[in-house]
């Protein structure tokens, strides 16, 4: 029964158009944002994986003799 | 500012650790016998259970969710820990995680074997393991998103992005690809037929790829890559972009494995586009990562963990060039079928997957035993003996490939096919499937020696299960305002919802017109359901893996 309802979904053919505009619209709003972002909050973004307060991490030079 | 003390749980790391380095010589010691049944059909042993038919699936199985999975949850959980200072959520759902994925693994490497399966490529699990699968990824998920609400850290690191992407996307492909209907306890069917099945099979084997072996280790590349070369990532804002672009564009390329099918014409072509548009995140991920060692190249000649890191890094780019490439459907006309997909396939899982997992292991095991490497000589030989195993691995298949493929195609002057019998293609290559075979032995010669540095290492130093860190707490006044992108990155479920929203848009769009046009299907009219004794056979044929 339902399968002969969406069976006729009019205007199917507006699918991929929507889905074109979602891509774009955020794609675009992506990089705007990202290439607008405040440089200092790139920078520490970018150390995140450096400093995770242990003792034992802290020494991230390479264990390797 | 107060500091807070706190300790990260290592345990399950390790636990994680182990299972992956068993798991790991397992799943390749299967694919080498599966390599020399290829030439030495008495690799067989005259038993129905270890017939090439029935360890391929328990190969694949073993690698890809034993080794390739328990390595991806051992990167999680220490650097979701540290990446959020906190400890995970909650211990016990770790171990229930932990106990639960391995007991999956072993029910896998029962049935398969047995003939139990339901023929899907990298889903031949029967239905009762498709529920605990289900059930326990759903406990990884709760764990991590757990992790990530009672963080210390306002904002998520681009890594963690990639980890709920995958926890998100794999959830999804797994419940929509194993609707089947049981009718035994070890029997089921599925719920899909014709070109839908093959429609779904693909959209979940592709994407099986790319958030199962290609997501998750780009989330253990943007954390151990910097933290091995104790240099932040190349470029934040190049990483977002990568993010978002790979995972919307991903989604849609999965028919590409069904170019020349009944699969309509329309969708066909979008995975090829979709498949194109792929380079680009993929490389600038991949440049990401390399950049992130300028430098640095001088500690690269002496470091076991970056080389085993920067030939990952780089297999990752040749296998994401390559791909796109296959998916010309010019290209696919001679690749498909071909032993050409084997060695993109290894390409990816031995240089990708396996070297990033190497460089990962060798970086953690002396830090969470503090200590130093036991030898690096040792990890040296490995990188190499392992870098010279994926090109005897790689090389011949791509030989053979073509040879198979120009063979299967050459016309004689009567306008018959000339090599009519398939057998003589396969014995042609004879010398390429034992050169392959050599490939393997190396690759897990070097796994084998990694394994016991490791213990060594371990050996000589006392493990910390819970490494004490000193963290401040999160401040509450900075809760609000913003960009929406940083925003964002601060509210995890709303994040996670929308990585929902952005996959299943192209998983979408891509089926439900497949689903629900007539004129999708092609159907002819003398096509009617099995008979009993047909299905019967169809039922040998599946057990059979053939
Ligand atoms: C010692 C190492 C290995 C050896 C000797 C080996 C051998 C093999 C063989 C003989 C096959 C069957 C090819 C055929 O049907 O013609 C195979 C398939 C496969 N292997 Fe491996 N393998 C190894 C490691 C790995 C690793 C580490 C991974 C992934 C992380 C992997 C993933 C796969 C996959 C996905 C397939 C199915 C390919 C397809 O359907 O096209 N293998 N392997
Ligand atoms: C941009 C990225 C990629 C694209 C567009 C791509 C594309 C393709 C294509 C076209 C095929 C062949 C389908 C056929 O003719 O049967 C294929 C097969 C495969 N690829 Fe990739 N690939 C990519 C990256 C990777 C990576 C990084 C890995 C592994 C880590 C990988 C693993 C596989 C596997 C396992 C198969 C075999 C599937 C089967 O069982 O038939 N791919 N890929
Ligand atoms: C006594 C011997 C055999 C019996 C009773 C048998 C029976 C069957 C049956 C009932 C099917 C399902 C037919 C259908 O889909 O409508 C089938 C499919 C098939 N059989 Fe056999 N078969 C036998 C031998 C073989 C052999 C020797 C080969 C190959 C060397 C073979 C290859 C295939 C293939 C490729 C399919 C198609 C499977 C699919 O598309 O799902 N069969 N067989």
């Amino acid at each position: 029964m339902y399968k002969n309802i969406l069976q006729n979904i009019d205007h199917i053919a507006i699918w991929p158009v929507i889905s074109f505009v979602i891509f774009f619209v955020f794609f675009i709003g992506l990089l705007v944002w990202v290439f607008t972002a405040d440089k200092n909050f790139m920078n520490e973004m970018s150390q995140k994986p450096l400093h995770d307060g242990s003792e034992l991490n802290s020494d991230t030079e390479s264990l390797m003799q | 500012m107060e500091l807070e003390k706190i300790h990260y749980d290592n345990k399950i790391v390790k636990a994680f650790i182990i299972a992956t380095i068993i798991f790991g010589i397992v799943g390749m010691t299967v694919g080498l016998l599966a390599a020399i049944q290829l030439f030495y059909p008495l690799a067989n042993f005259d038993l129905q259970y270890t017939t090439f038919g029935r360890i391929r699936p328990l190969h694949t199985n073993a690698v890809i969710f034993a080794f390739v999975g328990n390595a991806m949850f051992a990167g999680i959980y220490y650097s979701l820990q540290r990446l959020l200072k906190t400890r995970m959520f909650n211990d016990s759902l770790s171990w229930i995680h932990f106990w639960g994925w391995q007991l999956i693994i072993l029910a896998a490497a029962i049935t398969l074997p047995l003939g139990l399966t339901t023929s899907k490529e990298y889903a031949e699990l029967e239905w009762p393991i498709d529920i605990a699968i289900a059930l326990i990824w759903v406990v990884f998920g709760i764990n991590m998103i757990g992790t990530i609400i009672k963080r210390r850290e306002q904002h998520m690191y681009v890594a963690i992005w990639f980890y709920i992407a995958t926890f998100v996307t794999v959830a999804v492909l797994h419940i929509v690809n194993s609707f089947e209907m049981p009718v035994t306890f070890f029997k089921s069917y599925s719920w899909y037929a014709g070109v839908q099945d093959a429609l779904v099979q693909w959209w979940y084997g592709h994407n099986a790829v790319a958030f199962f072996l290609t997501t998750p280790f780009l989330g253990i590349m943007y954390y151990f890559l910097p933290k091995a070369a104790n240099r932040p990532v190349y470029s934040y804002r190049l990483s977002i972009i990568h993010f978002w672009s790979l995972i919307f564009i991903y989604i849609w390329a999965g028919p590409h494995h069904l170019l020349y099918t009944a699969l309509p014409e329309w969708a066909q072509s979008l995975g090829v586009v979709f498949s194109i548009m792929l380079i680009a995140p993929s490389w600038g991920g991949m440049l990401n990562g390399l950049f992130t060692l300028r430098g640095a190249w001088d500690r690269v000649r002496e470091d076991a963990v970056l080389k085993f890191m920067v030939v990952a890094v780089t297999a990752y780019g040749m296998a994401t060039l390559e791909g796109p490439l296959l998916s010309l459907k010019n290209v696919n006309a001679i690749t498909h079928y071909t032993d050409w997909i084997v060695a993109h396939v290894h390409v990816g899982g031995l240089g990708w997957n396996g070297f990033l997992i190497f460089g990962m292991i060798y970086w953690l095991i002396p830090r969470m035993w503090n200590t130093k490497l036991y030898s690096s000589k040792l990890a040296n030989l490995h990188f190499w003996i392992g870098t010279l195993g994926i090109v005897f691995y790689a090389l011949p298949m791509y030989i053979g490939g073509v040879v198979q493929s120009l063979m299967w195609k050459e016309f004689a002057a009567d306008g018959f096919l000339k090599y009519q019998n398939f057998l003589e293609t396969t014995t042609q290559i004879l010398p390429m499937y034992m050169l392959r075979a050599v490939g393997g032995t190396l690759y897990l010669t070097g796994v084998l020696i990694m394994t016991y540095n490791l213990i060594k290492t371990a050996a000589s130093g006392k493990f910390v299960a819970n490494e004490e860190a000193e963290v401040a707490p999160l401040p509450k006044a900075i809760h609000d305002g913003g960009h929406w992108h940083s925003v964002l990155e601060r509210k995890p479920i709303l994040f996670t919802s929308l990585a929902l929203v952005a996959i299943l848009i192209g998983g979408i769009i891509e089926m439900v017109p497949t689903f629900l046009i007539k004129s999708n299907i092609p159907t002819i009219a003398s096509v009617k359901p099995y008979t009993p004794l047909e299905l019967h056979g169809r039922d040998i044929y599946i057990r059979e893996g053939v």
